[in-house]
């Protein structure tokens, strides 16, 4: 096998590595922004440290802040497994999924929070929680002081009122928020702003890979590089349609070949992971060419390979936050096909940088019609890797960042 | 070598986007929220949105939103139409569109009440500038400053600036003229058409213009 080139020369990537990509004018910028905040400490709050995307993307973005001149500390909160099955039903249940709790989930979720207050220190002069699971740390801030943010990753169109009347108060005590979409949010008290999520061009997962390497990793997981393959990258989550992908490319086996690739993996606060996995196996059967990848979470360059070795990538969710393996695919200049939910239309502009859809049905013919006209499928991704060139990289994050602290900074 | 009176000062220009609670889900929605809507929510939606509409048939939000969310594209071809260059208040250009949509709806009455695709979030930008320790004292130096500066201080100083200084004209005009001294320059600058162009198509044009002079 080959190995895959390290342009950072396996160091973790610096500023000055990004001018390649976003230009100088970008970096400086960064920096004289950063200017006015130097020496200000920043808490990132979130519940996992592998897995998913926050995690993915505070593990590049906080390096980045603090050679910014901003000492940043990425805190995890911990908590059993009834903990993050019952976050995992709050997060379904605030994306519009039936919420059946059991009498005593808000006095554990409450507790659990109060057990990590206990634990961590708040003296910074930015604190950024992340999603609902530690949302009720803000009970801190009377103590602590310093400007507290709430970043919500999901979305938030339709939530279950018993969760959402549960949870508001909470927001509500809040300096700020920051949403995905204008579309997610909620009537509330506190500012809303919106920050795209970003991915990192410079990752494992995103960096440019040579061919023999993509090869390699294809040819491993016994995929036939020759012929057509359709992917979806996501973990095995219900709301990620794993099973409707398998529908959809079933449909369109019975006209043209291609092979399906359903590579996802795990979160830590997920434990509804492997009963989907078993699920999707099932529905794919002894079928030699619907590949299923449970991929652990450091298997960053294989997602990498696999998805610059689709003839087409999918991500055919029913419910999404963002959906940041649309970025990730879309910077490697691949046709993708989308649902048209969540975040993922500011990422897929019909016809122009991918291909939205709204069903099975529709995602199987959209297949076809890309497979069958490979340079419109081209062109598509040409222009969504300019579109997320000029939207969805960590350099847009960080500039949004500090520009939110300078205006919450101002304000006080 | 022209020497100027004053330097260009550059700048970092950064945005950043606020969601405000005006949402329209019909026509009619629409012109009541364009009345009462804050003037950075229209800077952003028409303005602002010339940065990122490189995909879409119209660099208004407003137009592609009439357009792509309530099939009315008479309308958004006139919205679309709403020429930035005519303008140098925010209020002006309020009332332009203003005028556009309640004169479709007294012609088409049944579409005030039609329900769109998908609403419309109306947003709005807090600008924050930095100075940049560069400063362009001649042609060249600016040519030089416009062929590295990113895409947001491009904005910031080729549109944004019309409003920012109350003239048709941009912050690279204007500096050509009252500290250069040269208004044939200046006019060409300004005559710059950019609804249709990328900001990167922009900046091309820019030093295509300029360069040839900065040696004068």
């Amino acid at each position: 096998m080959s190995a895959a080139p390290t342009p950072t020369h396996g160091r973790i990537p610096t500023l000055d590595d990004y001018v390649a990509v976003v230009g100088q004018a970008e970096i400086d910028a960064l920096r004289a922004l950063a200017g006015g905040l130097a020496g200000r400490r920043v808490k990132m709050v979130n519940s996992t440290s592998v897995g998913g995307g926050v995690a993915e993307i505070l593990n590049r973005q906080v390096p980045l802040t603090q050679e910014l001149g901003l000492p940043t500390r990425w805190e995890v909160i911990t908590g059993g497994s009834e903990f993050f099955a019952i976050t995992k039903a709050f997060h379904n249940a605030l994306h519009g999924v039936e919420f059946e709790p059991q009498p005593h989930w808000f006095e554990l979720f409450l507790a659990t929070n109060e057990e990590n207050r206990r634990r961590m220190e708040f003296h910074e002069e930015f604190v950024v929680i992340h999603d609902p699971q530690p949302i009720a740390l803000v009970q801190a801030r009377e103590q602590a002081g310093g400007h507290w943010i709430w970043r919500c990753h999901i979305d938030l169109s339709h939530p279950n009122k018993q969760v959402w009347d549960f949870l508001r108060p909470f927001v509500e005590r809040f300096d700020a928020s920051i949403f995905s979409s204008p579309g997610f949010t909620h009537s509330l008290p506190i500012p809303q702003y919106l920050f795209f999520p970003t991915i990192d061009p410079l990752a494992d997962k995103n960096r440019f890979l040579e061919p023999e390497f993509v090869q390699s990793v294809v040819e491993r997981f016994s995929i036939d590089p020759k012929r057509p393959i359709v992917t979806q990258v996501s973990r095995f989550d219900r709301l990620k349609d794993p099973v409707g992908v398998i529908r959809a490319y079933r449909m369109v086996r019975r006209h043209m070949d291609c092979q399906l690739v359903l590579a996802g993996g795990g979160a830590t606060d997920d434990p509804e992971g492997q009963a989907v996995l078993q699920d999707v196996k099932e529905a794919a059967g002894n079928d030699p060419d619907v590949h299923v990848l449970d991929l652990p979470p450091w298997s960053h360059l294989e997602v990498n390979a696999l998805q610059r070795a689709s003839t087409i990538v999918l991500q055919k969710s029913l419910r999404e936050g963002f959906g940041l393996t649309v970025s990730e695919a879309l910077w490697k200049k691949r046709p993708v096909i989308a649902s048209a939910v969540g975040g993922i239309p500011s990422q897929v502009i019909h016809k122009l940088t991918g291909m939205l859809v709204h069903s099975i049905e529709g995602t199987a013919a959209q297949i076809r019609f890309l497979l069958a006209n490979p340079d419109f499928a081209r062109k598509l991704g040409e222009n969504g890797y300019e579109h997320v060139k000029e939207n969805f990289l960590i350099t847009h994050k960080l500039r949004r960042y500090l520009l939110l602290f300078r205006i919450l900074e101002q304000g006080s | 070598m022209r020497e100027a009176k004053e330097p260009f000062q550059f700048v970092t220009a950064s945005y950043l986007i606020r969601i405000r609670p005006e949402q329209s889900r019909t026509l009619g929605d629409m012109a009541a929220h364009l009345r009462s809507c804050s003037e950075n929510s229209i800077l952003y939606h028409t303005y602002q949105s010339l940065e990122t509409h490189h995909y879409s048939v119209f660099s208004s939000d407003f137009a592609q939103w009439v357009m792509a969310a309530c099939n009315e594209h008479e309308l958004a071809e006139r919205l679309a139409a709403v020429d930035l260059r005519d303008f140098v208040s925010l209020e002006d250009v309020r009332a332009a569109l203003i005028e556009r949509v309640e004169g479709h709806l007294q012609e088409h009455p049944e579409s005030a009440e039609r329900k769109a695709f998908e609403a419309f979030h109306f947003c709005e930008a807090t600008e924050v500038t930095v100075p940049l320790p560069a400063q362009a004292r001649n042609l060249a130096e600016l040519v030089e400053g416009i062929r590295h500066m990113s895409l947001h201080t491009l904005h910031y100083h080729f549109i944004n600036a019309r409003l920012r200084l109350r003239l048709q004209t941009t912050d690279f005009s204007y500096w050509l003229d009252t500290s250069l001294a040269w208004p044939e320059l200046a006019a060409r600058v300004n005559s710059i058409e950019f609804a249709p162009l990328t900001l990167e198509q922009v900046r091309e044009k820019l030093i295509e213009i300029l360069e040839p002079f900065q040696d004068q």
